[in-house]
C-alpha cells in the first residue's frame, strides 16, 4: 500500500548555535500506510513530542523530510498549511485549549479555519461530536461547564472535525479514570474504522498499546530505537527496561512462567493469556 | 520560540559584587545616582567613571554583555547629544552652518549629558546583572519594613512580586503550548490585518487566563495547607546579614559622595 506519511532522515536541533543546543531528533526514518494504528512509546524527553510536531508542520526539520502523500510538506507554503489539517494533532491535556462560548463553536474552530462553508462545518461538527459521544444538547453548553473527561472529548472532537487522514494523539487518556480511558480509546478506534484513518498514539500504558496497535515505534535518546509489531517489540523486554520503559504486566507474568520451566508462548494481551492458559490446561488434562 | 526569551538579566556568578547583600547594593545604587547628579565638573565625572569601572571589573561581568544591554538606548543617547549640542550656546563658536551653531560649551555639555545617562544606566544594570530577582525582592522587603508602621503591606507586596516572578516562565511555557495547539487547528497568527491578528489572540488568551486562575487557586490552597497566613512571625531560611564587604562598600560609597560634594564646593 502507498504510504500516507513518510519521514526521511529527520533531524531536529533545538536552539541551534546557542549553548543550549540540544539534538531532539536524530536521523529518524519511517513510513505509515492508511488505516494503521501506531503506538509511540518512549521515556520522557526521548523526542516523542518533538516528532509529533514535525509530522504536521508545527516544527521545521533541521534536516531531512516529512512527506505527506509523497510531497514534502515544507516545499510549498500551501502544503505546510494543508499538513496542519490533513494531519490532526491532539496535544496532551487538550482540554486546556478550549476557549469558545459553546462546545459547538469550539469544535467548529478547526473547520472554520479551513475555510469551509456553514453547511459543511455543521455536518463536520455534528459528526465529530457523534464520534466522541457528545449529545446535541451538550453542543450548546459552555465547554467550561463540562466534566474533565467530557472536556477532553470536546477537544478531540475539535481535531476530528477537520477530518484528518492521520490523527496523532499525545497521551489522550492521561489523568482519566478507567471508564473515561476506555471511552476515549473506543472513540479513537471508531474514527479510524469509519474513515480508514491512520492513528498515531503516544502512550505510557504498555497494556493499551499492546491491545490496540498494529505497530510500535520506540523512541530512545532522540533516536528511533525499535519499529515493529507489539509482539516483536515486547520480546526485547530487557532492552525496553533499560530505556526506562516496560512490557505489559501479563507478558511479565508469562516470561516468569517460562523461567519456571513451563512451556508457554509469549503473550502480550489478556485475551492471548486466557487462550494460552486454556491450551495449557487442556494439554495437562490430556496428559 | 517563546521559550528562548531571557527574562531579567541576572548573570549568576561568585564575584564580590554578587555576594554583596542586596540591601547594600540597593542603597549603594541610590548613593551612586545622587552622586552622579551632584557631579558637574570633568574631574568629578572622571571620579564617577573610575568608580563605575572598578565595580564592573569586580563584578566580572563581561563588558560585551553590558554593551549589548545598551543597544536599545542608542536612540535616546543620540537624541540627548544632538539637543544639547545645538541648543547650548556658550563659549567659542566651533562652526556655523545654516541655522546650526556648534559651540565649545555645547560640545562639552552634550558629552557630559551623554556620559551621565550612560553611567546611570550602566549602574542600574549592574544591580540587576549581579542580583537574582528573588534576592532583590528580599532586599526591597527588608528596606521597606519601616513603611509597615504607616500601613503599607510590605510583606504581601514582596510575596506578590516573588510569586509573579516565579510564574513568568511557567506562563510562557503554557502560552507556547496553547499556541501550538491552536496552530494545529489551523489558527493563523502571522497574516491578516491588525484586527484579524488581534482576534486571533482570543483563542490563546482565554485558555491562558483560565489556566492562570486555576494555578492561582491551586497555589493558594497549597499555601494554606502549609499554614501560610501572611508575614506575621514568619522566619526566613536565608537571613540577610551584613558582612565585611558590605561595610567596605558603604565606606566606599560615603567616600565617593563626600568627594563629589567637596569637588563641587571648591568649584572643580
Amino acid at each position: 500500500m502507498k504510504p500516507i506519511l513518510e519521514v526521511k532522515n529527520l533531524n531536529y536541533i533545538y536552539s541551534a548555535g546557542t549553548p543550549f543546543e540540544h539534538k531532539a531528533l536524530d536521523n529518524i526514518s519511517f513510513s505509515v500506510v492508511p488505516g494503521e494504528f501506531i503506538g509511540i512509546i518512549g521515556h520522557t524527553g526521548s523526542g516523542k513530542s518533538t516528532l509529533m510536531q514535525q509530522l504536521n508542520g508545527l516544527l521545521k526539520p533541521t534536516s531531512g523530510q516529512v512527506l505527506l502523500d509523497g510531497e514534502d510538506i515544507w516545499s510549498d507554503k500551501k502544503l505546510t498549511r494543508q499538513a496542519r489539517f490533513r494531519v490532526g494533532l491532539v496535544f496532551q491535556y487538550p482540554e486546556y485549549q478550549l476557549f469558545e462560548e459553546t462546545v459547538y463553536r469550539d469544535i467548529a474552530f478547526g473547520p472554520k479555519n479551513m475555510g469551509l462553508d456553514e453547511k459543511e462545518i455543521d455536518r463536520r461538527v455534528r459528526e465529530a461530536a457523534g464520534f466522541v459521544g457528545l449529545t446535541a444538547e451538550q453542543l450548546e453548553v459552555s465547554p467550561f461547564d463540562l466534566s474533565g473527561g467530557q472536556k477532553r472529548r470536546v477537544a478531540i472532537a475539535g481535531v476530528i472535525a477537520m477530518e484528518p487522514e492521520v490523527l496523532i494523539l499525545d497521551e489522550p487518556t492521561a489523568g482519566l479514570d478507567p471508564v473515561g480511558r476506555a471511552e476515549i480509546l473506543g472513540n479513537i478506534e471508531a474514527y479510524r474504522r469509519a474513515r480508514n484513518a491512520t492513528i498515531m498514539m503516544v502512550s505510557h500504558s504498555m497494556e493499551d498499546v499492546a491491545r490496540l496497535t498494529d505497530r510500535l515505534l520506540v523512541m530512545n535518546g532522540s533516536k528511533l530505537a525499535m519499529d515493529g509489531t507489539p509482539a516483536e517489540v515486547f520480546t526485547h523486554a530487557e532492552e525496553l527496561v533499560s530505556m526506562g520503559l516496560n512490557i505489559p504486566q501479563v507478558t511479565q507474568v508469562f516470561l516468569h512462567l517460562k523461567k519456571m520451566g513451563l512451556n508457554v508462548a509469549n503473550v502480550y494481551t489478556i485475551e492471548q493469556a486466557v487462550s494460552e492458559i486454556k491450551r495449557l490446561r487442556g494439554g495437562m488434562a490430556n496428559a | 520560540m517563546l521559550k528562548d526569551i531571557t527574562l531579567g538579566q541576572y548573570f549568576p556568578g561568585q564575584s564580590i559584587i554578587h555576594r554583596l547583600d542586596p540591601r547594600t547594593k540597593l542603597i549603594m545604587l541610590v548613593v551612586y545616582i545622587v552622586a552622579l547628579f551632584l557631579a558637574e565638573s570633568w574631574v568629578s565625572y572622571g571620579l564617577m567613571f573610575l568608580f563605575l569601572v572598578t565595580v564592573i571589573w569586580l563584578s566580572t561581568i563581561p563588558l560585551k554583555s553590558i554593551l549589548r544591554g545598551m543597544k536599545p538606548l542608542v536612540m535616546i543617547l543620540i537624541f540627548t547629544g544632538v539637543l544639547n549640542l545645538f541648543f547650548t550656546q556658550e563659549g567659542e563658536v566651533i562652526f556655523h552652518f545654516w541655522i546650526l551653531t556648534m559651540t565649545t560649551g555645547g560640545l562639552s555639555r552634550a558629552v557630559m549629558m551623554m556620559s551621565r545617562i550612560l553611567m546611570l544606566i550602566t549602574g542600574t544594570f549592574l544591580l540587576t546583572y549581579t542580583t537574582s530577582p528573588i534576592a532583590l525582592t528580599d532586599g526591597l522587603e527588608s528596606l521597606m519594613k519601616p513603611l509597615k508602621k504607616v500601613g503599607v503591606p510590605v510583606h504581601e507586596l514582596s510575596m506578590m512580586m516573588c510569586i509573579a516572578l516565579r510564574f513568568i516562565p511557567t506562563l510562557i511555557e503554557e502560552t507556547d503550548k496553547i499556541m501550538c495547539a491552536q496552530k494545529a487547528r489551523g489558527a493563523d497568527f502571522e497574516t491578516g490585518s491588525l484586527m484579524d491578528r488581534a482576534k486571533a489572540l482570543i483563542p490563546i488568551l482565554v485558555p491562558l487566563f483560565i489556566s492562570a486562575f486555576r494555578r492561582a487557586d491551586e497555589l493558594a490552597t497549597a499555601m494554606e495547607c502549609r499554614c501560610y497566613q501572611g508575614g506575621e512571625g514568619r522566619t526566613k531560611m536565608k537571613l540577610l546579614r551584613y558582612h565585611l564587604e558590605d561595610f567596605l562598600s558603604y565606606g566606599a560609597g560615603a567616600v565617593l559622595l563626600v568627594m563629589v560634594i567637596v569637588l563641587k564646593s571648591v568649584g572643580l
